[in-house]
């Protein structure tokens, strides 16, 4: 199910939360929308699920203009953020919601909400509470009762938020799994600009109500539109007019022509990733990201000088609003 | 400690001392003399006219309670504020002054004194007075649970199909269910337990229109203190026992 967001603006009384947000999302991918908070990003998703009227603009669901169609009859399947269970209903009962109110048969019910179940590896737990569960077997109830009735578009709003890191990743990955085998067209919100990179086929970043940029993650992560977008999807240095990213910056023992002097001052040691923090000569402070190898290489120590060149930067020109990206090398 | 013992010492000097002795008066010469004195005909009168405008208030201040909180916290619309304002005028208001104004309104002359019912004076002006008196309860106690547990369940169904009634019966209502049971455990014993408006509308008269609390009032005045203590024991053996009986219902209640 394709979905057309055009010219969309929504206020809460003085707020601005939406500014004339213009999004397309085709069917059958799995789109993030990833901002900061306050950006708009959770407000557009609701806007698409019918939750709030647009005060100005008007969606699009298959084509046809859905902007009055009531939440009822959209079609949509939303998880929020705090997964929003019936708290007095059994797991069960929560999943089989959505075929209840229909007055599905029994039996039909019944197997569907076995099988969801077991999709979302709740087998087993039907009889509980919601509050008997843990934060990401109730994330997965909620889940599996949005798609009970069948969805043609699955919404997602900070869908694994409030989970600790490592259930996070491995929901991630679930997801994406999930995604790939039932082809729903789904739309997810995310602070995390890496869970967006990893699990999104499209990302659009939002930015104080405002569509900042909508790329897939590698050309996002690559070629960003603007200083913002550069500085949110990935960490960055900032020298004088140029982006640089932390792996972009070359460290080595040996001076020649380009490379500019600096001291190491501190190296911190993340598994597979070092980070070095430096100070160049001419005072400017540098994070570098160096793999394991290049680190055990170079055998640095802090107090360390140390000869550096960017091997890749970008620069934005001046104005606001989406600026043409010049993409330079130093050489 | 010492706020816990200055707390219940409160308690006990305050509230459980005098209710203590109205029991104790009350079977102070063994059981017989209690029921002798509430299974008087005008007793169970008195018993039978309580319980009816208390089954007749109870149910219409619940639905309303419901409905109105609903209103004030889902529908943030205009004049709301007063209406939220409105609900706790009972409370402020002395009973006598609500049946005085009720008297004024039915009485003769009054904006309703011709209606081709009997109203003043009978069943109808006891239950209004009955209604007007116990109307806030539901309503406060329900107010802050739907506050609380906030929309999202309600828009989770939104989006999974419900209908706004479908929505409301099976998400909103059981969520405030409790609040409900306490609003109507409320409302139950301030029905039950209503004097002063019901006794300026409803004339007292034994056996006709006389309430158990006037009725205490009645054997009191006429030096049948056995009888009085007997009424109130029963009056206050009826709002324990509504408590009682949704204490019993909310432990047997799993996902609570």
């Amino acid at each position: 199910m394709a979905i057309e967001a055009r010219n969309v603006t929504k206020r809460f009384g003085d707020f601005l939360a939406l500014d004339d947000v213009s999004i397309s999302v085709e069917s059958g991918s799995l789109t993030g929308l990833l901002g900061p908070s306050g950006s708009g990003k959770s407000t557009l998703l609701r806007v698409i699920a019918g939750l709030e009227r647009p005060d100005a603009g008007a969606v699009f669901i298959s084509g046809k203009e859905a902007t009055a169609i009531a939440p009822q009859k959209r079609g949509v399947g939303f998880v929020f953020q705090h997964y929003a269970p019936f708290t007095h209903m059994t797991v069960r009962d929560n999943v089989a919601f959505g075929l209840t109110i229909r007055r599905r048969p029994k039996d039909e019910i019944d197997a569907r909400v076995n099988e969801l179940l077991e999709l979302v590896q709740l087998t087993g737990l039907g009889k509980r509470y919601p509050s008997q569960l843990s934060g990401g077997q109730r994330q997965r109830m909620a889940l599996a009762r949005a798609l009970a009735a069948e969805p043609e578009l699955l919404l997602l709003d900070e869908p694994f938020g409030a989970l600790d890191a490592r259930v996070r990743k491995e929901l991630r990955e679930w997801l994406l799994r999930l995604h790939d085998e039932m082809h729903v067209t789904t739309i997810f919100v995310t602070h995390d600009q890496e869970e967006a990179l990893e699990v999104a086929d499209n990302v659009v970043v939002m930015n104080a109500g405002r569509v900042e940029q909508v790329a897939p993650p590698r050309e996002l992560y690559d070629e960003p539109a603007n200083p913002f977008v550069m500085s949110f999807v990935g960490p960055v240095n900032r020298l004088g007019e140029a982006w640089v990213r932390p792996h972009d910056i070359e460290i080595s023992h040996v001076q020649n022509g380009v490379t500019q002097e600096a001291q190491v001052e501190r190296i911190v040691r993340l598994g597979f990733e070092v980070r070095v923090d430096l100070v160049r000569d001419d005072g400017q402070r540098l994070h570098v990201q160096l793999t394991r190898n290049e680190a055990e290489v170079l055998e640095l120590a802090p107090g360390d000088i140390v000869y550096v060149r960017t091997r890749r930067e970008r620069t934005f020109s001046e104005s606001a609003g989406p600026t043409r990206p010049a993409l330079s090398s130093a050489s | 400690m010492i706020v816990r013992f200055g707390a219940l010492g409160y308690l006990g000097a305050i509230l459980v001392a005098p209710v203590s002795l109205i029991f104790w008066r009350a079977f102070e010469h063994g059981p017989h003399p209690f029921w002798a004195a509430i299974s008087n005909a005008t007793a169970v009168h008195a018993l039978k006219l309580t319980l009816e405008i208390t089954a007749i208030s109870v149910p219409l201040n619940t639905g309303f309670g419901i409905l109105c909180a609903v209103a004030i916290v889902r529908h943030r619309l205009p004049g709301m504020g007063f209406v939220n304002a409105l609900v706790d005028l009972p409370l402020a208001l002395s009973p006598v002054v609500v049946g005085l104004a009720l008297y004024l309104l039915y009485g003769r002359g009054g904006w309703f004194g011709d209606l081709p019912f009997r109203v003043l004076f009978a069943l109808p002006a006891m239950v209004l007075a009955t209604i007007f008196v116990s109307l806030p309860f539901v309503v406060r106690e329900v107010v802050p649970v739907l506050r609380e547990i906030g929309t999202q369940q309600e828009e989770a169904a939104a989006t999974l199909g419900a209908s706004a009634l479908t929505t409301f019966r099976r998400i909103t209502l059981p969520a405030i269910r409790w609040a409900v049971a306490y609003g109507v455990v409320l409302t139950t014993a301030r029905s039950l337990g209503e004097f002063g408006a019901v006794s300026i509308v409803s004339g007292g008269i034994a056996g006709r229109t006389q309430t158990l609390t006037q009725y205490v009032q009645a054997s009191y005045e006429n030096f049948d203190q056995t009888g009085a203590y007997a009424a109130s024991v029963l009056l206050a053996m009826l709002a324990i026992a509504t408590l009682l009986l949704i204490t019993v219902v909310k432990r047997g209640d799993r996902s609570s």
